[in-house]
C-alpha cells in the first residue's frame, strides 16, 4: 500500500486530462495540486474540457472530482454531455460530484458578500468523497456580481489560496471576450492569468466559412510545453488535440518490406514496390487516372488479405466501385467480405481536422494497414491553408506511426498546376514517393503518362511509361523517345510497327549477303583449285624441260668423241694405232 | 400582507468575516428599526455547519434567507442597502 502510494506520488507531477493530444503537449497533464486557468469566447469548449478531465480523473485514475456549474445546470451538463459515453450517471453516485452554484434570477444582493459559503461547502464534500479533482465552470458569472474590481480580486484570492491548500487539481474556466487582439491585462480578469500555474486558452473562429478550433498553452510554470496553437476538435469521444510531430511517433520503426502498388511494371520501376508504411502520392489532373491507380493499389491490398481502407472525397464510394470495375479492377467482393471498407467523405462535414479525426478513428475501427485518400486535395477547399496543410502533416506522420502504408491522390489545378507544380497542399515534399501522370497530347490524341518523380530509399526508374486502362487492367508500356518526344498511343504503335518491319528488312538483307558470301567463297575455291592444277602442269612441265636439256647435253658431248674417233686425226689416233696392229 | 405578520430570518455568515459581522449588525438595526418584536433570526454559520450550506445551496456568505412571510427570498451581502433590503422584503419605505 505505502509503495504504491510512493510510486503514485513520483509519477503524480501531472494530472492526466484524459484528452487525445492535450497530455503530449503538456508533456503529462495539468499540474497536480495547481489551478488551471481555461479561458475561451462561448461555445469553444471549456465546459467539455473540464468535464472531460473529471471523468477521466474518476474513472481511470481513481481520483474523484467535483464540478461547481455557476453558468449551467448540473441535469443539463450531464445530459449534453451523454454522447461522450463517459458514463456519467454512474460516476455521479460515488466519485463525481456535481454542485449546482447558479445564482437565482430573482437573487437581491445588497452590499458586499464574499464565496466562503461555497469553499465550506465543497470542503465538506471534498472531505467526504475524497476529491483530488475540481473544476469550477464559468467563475465570471459568480465574480459578475461583485461590486469592484478590488473585490473580485480578493475572492479569486481566497479561491486560489483554498485550492492550494487543499492540493486540489483544479480548473477554473473563464468567458474570454473573443477579441483576440486585446491584451491579456486589460481582459477582465486578466491577472488570474498571472496568479495560476498554468493557462490554457480555447479559440473557436471561422475561416471562410469553416469552423475552426484551436488552443493554446499560455504559460505551464515549472514544465516546458507545446507552445504553439494546435487545433483541435470536439468530437463523439470528447475534446481531441490535434498534435503535430510527436517524438514517439516520429521514431516509429521503418519497415524493409514492400507492397506491391497493384501494378506490375509498376513495381518493377519502383524496384519492388512502395515500403510498407510509406505514403504516397499521386498527382495529376483530373482524368489521369489517379483514382485507377490508388483502386489498384487498393485491390492489390486485399488479395493479400490486409485490412484496407478506401476514402473518397469526389464521388460516392459505390460510384468508385462500380467505375474501377470497368478497368477490371474489383472491389466488391472485397466489400462484401469486410477487407475493404470504402468511405464516402459525404458522410463527413468540417474542416480537415475534422476529416482527419474521423479517418483516424475509422482506420482505427477497421484495422486497416492500408488507407487511400483520394483525392487529399479536397482538403484545401475546407479552411484555411496554413491548417490544412498541416493536417496533412499530421495525416504522414500518424500513418507513418501506425505503419499504415497510405496512398493520397492530388487533384492539380488545371491552371496552377502547370507540369509537376506540386500539390496544393505541399505534401510533395513530405511523402515517401511521388507518381505523376499527366496527360501528352500528342497527333490529335491525348494519353496518359506515368513518371516517379521521387521514391526515397529506392532505385526507380527514370522513364516516363504509358499508362494503359483496358477492361483487362491497368498496364503500363514502354515508351519510345523520338526527336525529343515520348511517343504514346497509336505513334507509338506505328513505330513499334516500324520497327517490327525494319528488323524484317534487316533479316532478310542479312540472309542475302550471306548467300552472296557463301558463293564468292565458293567461286574462289574453284579458282584456287584449278591454279593448283596448272601449277602442277607447270612443275611437271619444268621437270621435263630440264630432263630434255641435259640428255641433249649428252648427247653432244658422245657425238663429238664418236666424231673424233672417226676422224682419228689426233692423239687418239695413237691409241687407236695400237690397238689395231 | 398583514402587519402582524412575523418575519422568520435566516442568515448564514462565515465565521467572522467582515462583511458577515456587518451583515449581523445590519440585520439588527433593520429588525430593530423597521419590524419591532416581529422577527426572528437565526444565524448559521457555513463553517460550522457547511452540510447545511451545502444542503441549502448557499454559497455566497453572507445570505439572508426570508422564510416567512411567503415566498422564501434570498438576499445576498452585508444588507448595507437598506432600501432595497426593505423592498425585496416587501415593507413599505418609513422614512418616505
Amino acid at each position: 500500500m505505502t509503495s504504491a502510494r510512493a510510486s503514485a506520488a513520483k509519477l503524480a507531477v501531472k494530472a492526466s486530462t484524459g484528452i487525445a493530444g492535450f497530455d503530449e503537449i503538456t508533456g503529462g497533464g495539468l499540474p497536480r495540486g495547481r489551478t488551471t486557468l481555461l479561458v475561451g469566447g462561448p461555445g469553444s469548449g471549456k465546459t467539455i474540457f473540464g468535464l472531460q478531465f473529471l471523468a477521466h480523473g474518476a474513472q481511470n485514475c481513481a481520483e474523484p472530482g467535483i464540478f461547481v456549474a455557476f453558468e449551467e445546470s448540473s441535469t443539463r451538463i450531464v445530459a449534453n454531455a451523454e454522447s461522450f459515453g463517459w458514463k456519467l450517471p454512474a460516476l455521479q453516485k460515488k466519485k463525481l460530484y456535481f454542485m449546482d452554484a447558479q445564482p437565482q434570477a430573482d437573487l437581491v444582493q445588497s452590499g458586499d458578500f464574499d464565496l466562503c459559503g461555497l469553499l465550506a461547502a465543497l470542503e465538506a464534500k471534498s472531505r467526504e468523497m475524497g476529491a483530488r479533482r475540481i473544476v469550477f465552470d464559468a467563475l465570471d458569472v459568480v465574480l459578475a456580481l461583485l461590486p469592484d474590481p478590488a473585490k473580485k480580486r480578493r475572492e479569486i484570492y481566497r479561491l486560489h489560496e483554498w485550492l492550494l491548500a487543499r492540493e486540489l487539481t483544479a480548473i477554473i474556466t473563464l468567458k474570454a471576450g473573443g477579441d483576440e487582439t486585446t491584451s491579456i491585462s486589460q481582459q477582465p480578469f486578466g491577472f488570474m492569468q498571472f496568479m495560476v500555474d498554468c493557462a490554457v486558452m480555447l479559440n473557436h473562429s471561422v475561416v471562410l466559412g469553416v469552423s475552426q478550433r484551436s488552443l493554446r498553452v499560455q504559460k505551464y510554470r515549472g514544465s516546458g510545453f507545446d507552445e504553439n496553437e494546435s487545433a483541435f476538435l470536439i468530437g463523439n469521444r470528447g475534446f481531441e488535440v490535434a498534435v503535430a510531430h510527436t517524438q514517439s511517433r516520429l521514431d516509429a520503426t521503418v519497415s524493409n518490406q514492400r507492397v506491391s502498388s497493384g501494378i506490375e511494371r509498376l513495381d518493377t520501376m519502383l524496384g519492388g514496390g512502395y515500403y510498407r508504411g510509406a505514403s504516397v502520392l499521386i498527382t495529376g489532373f483530373s482524368g489521369t487516372a489517379k483514382t485507377t491507380l490508388s483502386g489498384a493499389f487498393a485491390e492489390a491490398a486485399c488479395r493479400r488479405g490486409e485490412h484496407t481502407m478506401f476514402v473518397c472525397f469526389d464521388t460516392n464510394s459505390t460510384e468508385v466501385i462500380r467505375n474501377l470495375r470497368s478497368v477490371g479492377i474489383r472491389l466488391d467482393r472485397y466489400v462484401k467480405n469486410g477487407t475493404l471498407r470504402m468511405i464516402s467523405s459525404r458522410a463527413i462535414t468540417g474542416s480537415a481536422e475534422t476529416y482527419l479525426v474521423r479517418i483516424k478513428a475509422l482506420a482505427m475501427e477497421h484495422g486497416a494497414r492500408c488507407v487511400v485518400i483520394d483525392p487529399v486535395s479536397a482538403w484545401s477547399k475546407s479552411g484555411n491553408d496554413l491548417s490544412t496543410q498541416s493536417v496533412a502533416d499530421r495525416l504522414i506522420d500518424w500513418s507513418k506511426g501506425e505503419g499504415t502504408t497510405l496512398v493520397c491522390t492530388s487533384l492539380l489545378d488545371e491552371m496552377s498546376g502547370q507540369g509537376e507544380g506540386g500539390s496544393q497542399l505541399q505534401i510533395s515534399a513530405l511523402v515517401d514517393t511521388w507518381i505523376h501522370l499527366n496527360y501528352l497530347i500528342q497527333a490529335g490524341e491525348r494519353n496518359r503518362g506515368l513518371s516517379i518523380v521521387k521514391s526515397r530509399g529506392t532505385a526507380h526508374s527514370n522513364q516516363v511509361r504509358e499508362l494503359i486502362l483496358s477492361d483487362a487492367g491497368v498496364t503500363l508500356t514502354d515508351t519510345y523517345t523520338a526527336g525529343g518526344e515520348v511517343l504514346m498511343g497509336t505513334l507509338r504503335w506505328e513505330k513499334e510497327r516500324a520497327e517490327r518491319v525494319a528488323t524484317e528488312a534487316a533479316d532478310a538483307a542479312a540472309k542475302l549477303k550471306r548467300l552472296r558470301l557463301d558463293a564468292e567463297e565458293a567461286e574462289l575455291e574453284v579458282r584456287v583449285k584449278s591454279l593448283q592444277t596448272e601449277l602442277v602442269a607447270k612443275q611437271v612441265e619444268k621437270a621435263l624441260l630440264v630432263r630434255t636439256t641435259q640428255s641433249h647435253e649428252g648427247e653432244l658431248s658422245r657425238g663429238r668423241t664418236q666424231m673424233q674417233e672417226l676422224r682419228g686425226a689426233d692423239a687418239t689416233t695413237a691409241v687407236r694405232k695400237a690397238a689395231p696392229p | 400582507m398583514s402587519r402582524r405578520a412575523i418575519f422568520r430570518f435566516r442568515l448564514y455568515v462565515a465565521g467572522e468575516a467582515p462583511n458577515s459581522m456587518a451583515a449581523i449588525a445590519n440585520l439588527a438595526v433593520l429588525c430593530r428599526v423597521h419590524l419591532p418584536d416581529r422577527y426572528e433570526i437565526e444565524i448559521v454559520d457555513v463553517f460550522r455547519d457547511p452540510k447545511r450550506a451545502l444542503a441549502d445551496s448557499i454559497f455566497m456568505t453572507p445570505t439572508l434567507v426570508v422564510l416567512t412571510p411567503p415566498p422564501i427570498r434570498k438576499i445576498v451581502g452585508t444588507l448595507s442597502r437598506t432600501q432595497t433590503v426593505l423592498l425585496a422584503l416587501g415593507l413599505p419605505d418609513i422614512a418616505a
